[in-house]
């Protein structure tokens, strides 16, 4: 932050005049997503990891203080023997998944992606990713899903593990996805690191395309449009795909390929689509557009001689600001009608 | 006449009503947002007070007066209670509580340097606070100053390698002008701290590590108040620590007694009643 910002925060502020929050405008750190028209599950990786766990003796749990919010307790409950509490310790969170992979289990551990990303890397680094320990790091609180500040939001979790080796990068969109990514990633024999969305998670997938199904390293079209295609991730294929619906109100065609595995990323898939002629090409990501799925896309596409037309749609390089995240998602261009607009100004 | 005069001229007033206003504007808050972490605000709200209105020496009207001793949050999400007490200290003023948590308010939930007068870091990420005391109480002592560093962390944070690489790094420099002050309300985030990660035996552990540790009731004044002052007058150059058993919801009976957790549930019409409670413990 500029000193002018931090100079501009410190002038004092009046009192709203519709003061008595019954409204959204909270810097809560737990915030719904703004989902509006889905039918949502509860908890999808807790009980998958349950269900998997039933059928294999190998699976265990491990959370550095974070399981009643990383939807783990649900796997702690059902089978506390197999459950270990680190305590707000990241680090040995990761050694000690580590450990435990080297012994023949089957590790996932959980908590926000920042505090893996940021505090954990070395431990994940080395301790996991350079030895290809079959350990699953599951996060919540990925990219911008928290109004609460600088501290809980992962806007760069994507660019600091994309660089790391050996190791698997998936970003579910929905619950559809994080229930079978979790079968998916427990059958891949290395380091996987989760985008995790927790609690009340909106069905969409399946919405736009009823017979989806994950699958670890594949990209697939969601729909089909003629103008654009947006190659999204995570979270904003949800919003690609209701933006989309919007923009056809007004005759415009919107693809929309969704991109969960963020490394090893489906180069063929993305050539194929993005080289069909004409169509704009824009990224959409929940998370900074430095060294995500973007950048990603952009060097696959360059590398290979394809050049349509290229936007990126994701955070700004900056510390975001605290707030009530629909005000935030409107204000780094992330929500529904943001996308839209944007997509609509490029054309 | 500004708020900043105002708070400073009433020297009448008693820790323990300065105790209580923090835990009234802390509720005020809660209130505003119908959220916020009341139960770690009303636990901490005597330690605080003995802070503001005993040990530390500041300016409110000048909230970076290079002689101020440093109060350091390590426990971002604790920033309800030290608005509340920058406010009764008249650093903030108390009308701004009403923007608590809003949409570009200058109290966010989780305390930030570059948002509130007052609070010199951005906490939040748990077990940096202290390292930053460390490296404010090196650069202190070069400038010959006699300021004090205090850092707030919690029992939670004891969990995290990065405190007790700080804690051998203070001991080891001889750092006498750091105070560290532990809020062991024995909660963290998915249970009690005791069942998650035990920190006992927790000032064995600060002694062996070279610090003069004291353990002391967080919601008695006189054993808070007592404790600051011998951790100031400890004549050795050995970093000081001061472990606080609070309780949490404290000065509020009836969420005292309800089941706690990290986040205390309180519903729409309970802050009322929160209030009004509190109204009824008030001192005289
Ligand atoms: C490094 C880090 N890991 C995890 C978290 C998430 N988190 C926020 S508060 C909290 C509990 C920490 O314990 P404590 O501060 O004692 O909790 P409280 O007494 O407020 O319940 C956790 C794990 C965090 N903020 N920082
Ligand atoms: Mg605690």
């Amino acid at each position: 932050m500029t000193e002018a910002s931090r100079a501009r925060k410190h002038e004092p502020r009046k009192a709203p005049v519709t003061a008595g929050g019954k409204g959204p405008t909270t810097s809560a750190m737990i915030a719904s997503l703004t989902a509006e028209g889905y039918e949502t599950i509860h908890a999808p990786f807790g009980h998958a990891l349950v269900e998997l766990a039933r059928r294999d003796e190998r699976i265990v749990g491990l959370t550095a203080d974070l399981g009643k919010y990383t939807d783990l307790h649900v796997f702690a409950e059902a089978m506390p023997g197999r459950f270990y509490q680190m305590g707000m310790a990241e680090a040995v969170l990761m050694s000690a998944a580590a450990g435990l992979a080297r012994e023949g289990f089957m590790p996932f551990a959980t908590t926000y992606a920042v505090f893996a990303a940021r505090r954990a890397y070395d431990f994940i680094a080395m301790a996991i990713a350079e030895e290809n320990l079959p350990v699953r790091i599951v996060c919540a609180l990925p990219g911008l899903t928290t109004g609460y500040g600088p501290s809980h939001q992962a806007t760069e979790d994507l660019a600091i593990f994309r660089g790391l080796p050996n190791l698997t990068i998936v970003d579910p969109c929905d619950a559809v996805d994080i229930a079978q990514m979790v079968p998916a990633i427990a059958a891949h024999d290395g380091p996987v690191y989760c985008r995790l969305l927790r609690g009340r998670v909106p069905v969409v997938l399946t919405r736009h395309k009823p017979d989806y199904r994950f699958e670890l390293g594949r990209a697939q079209m969601i729909r089909d449009g003629r103008d654009v295609l947006v190659i999204a991730t995570g979270l904003m294929t949800m919003r690609a795909l209701d933006a989309a619906v919007k923009l056809a109100q007004d005759g415009i065609g919107v693809a929309v390929l969704h991109v969960p595995t963020i490394k090893p990323l489906d180069r063929a898939t993305i050539l194929e689509e993005a080289g069909k002629c004409g169509r704009l090409v824009v990224t959409a990501e929940n998370h900074t557009v430095v060294g995500g799925l973007g950048e990603a896309v952009a060097t696959t596409l360059l590398t290979a001689g394809v050049t349509p037309a290229f936007r990126m749609i994701g955070l700004p390089d900056a510390f975001l600001e605290a707030g009530a995240l629909p005000t935030l998602h409107d204000m780094y261009g992330i929500s529904t009608d943001r996308v839209a607009a944007q997509i609509r100004a490029w054309l | 006449m500004t708020q900043s005069h105002r708070a400073s001229s009433r020297f009448n007033v008693s820790l323990e009503q300065r105790a209580w206003s923090i835990r009234r504007k802390a509720l005020l808050m809660g209130e505003v947002q119908g959220q916020g972490y009341i139960g770690q605000a009303l636990g901490i709200a005597d330690v605080l007070a003995a802070a503001y209105f005993h040990a530390l020496d500041y300016r409110a009207d000048d909230p970076k007066w290079e002689g101020r001793d440093r109060f350091l949050l390590s426990v971002g999400h604790y920033a309800i209670a030290l608005y509340a007490a920058l406010m009764e200290a008249g650093i903030l003023p108390e009308e701004e509580l009403a923007t608590y948590g809003m949409d570009d308010s200058r109290l966010p939930m989780s305390g930030m340097a570059s948002y509130t007068p007052g609070m010199e870091i951005t906490g939040g990420s748990l077990g940096q606070g202290l390292g930053i005391a460390i490296g404010m109480a090196l650069g202190l002592r070069r400038k010959r100053s006699k300021a004090f560093v205090y850092n707030l962390m919690s029992d939670g944070e004891l969990g995290e390698g990065s405190t007790w690489e700080a804690a051998m790094v203070a001991a080891h420099h001889r750092l006498g002008n750091l105070i560290c002050l532990v809020d062991f309300n024995n909660q963290q985030a998915d249970g009690k701290s005791t069942q998650m990660l035990s920190a006992e035996p927790v000032e064995a552990k600060w002694r062996a590590f070279g610090w003069h540790c004291q353990r002391v009731d967080g919601n008695d004044l006189d054993a808070v108040v007592g404790a600051f002052d011998t951790a100031r007058a400890v004549a050795e150059p050995v970093p000081r620590v001061i472990i606080f058993d609070t309780r949490m919801c404290k000065g509020v009976p009836f969420l005292e007694r309800r089941e706690i957790a990290h986040f205390v549930r309180v519903e729409a019409d309970e802050w009322v009643k929160a209030l009004s409670a509190l109204e009824e413990g008030r001192p005289a």
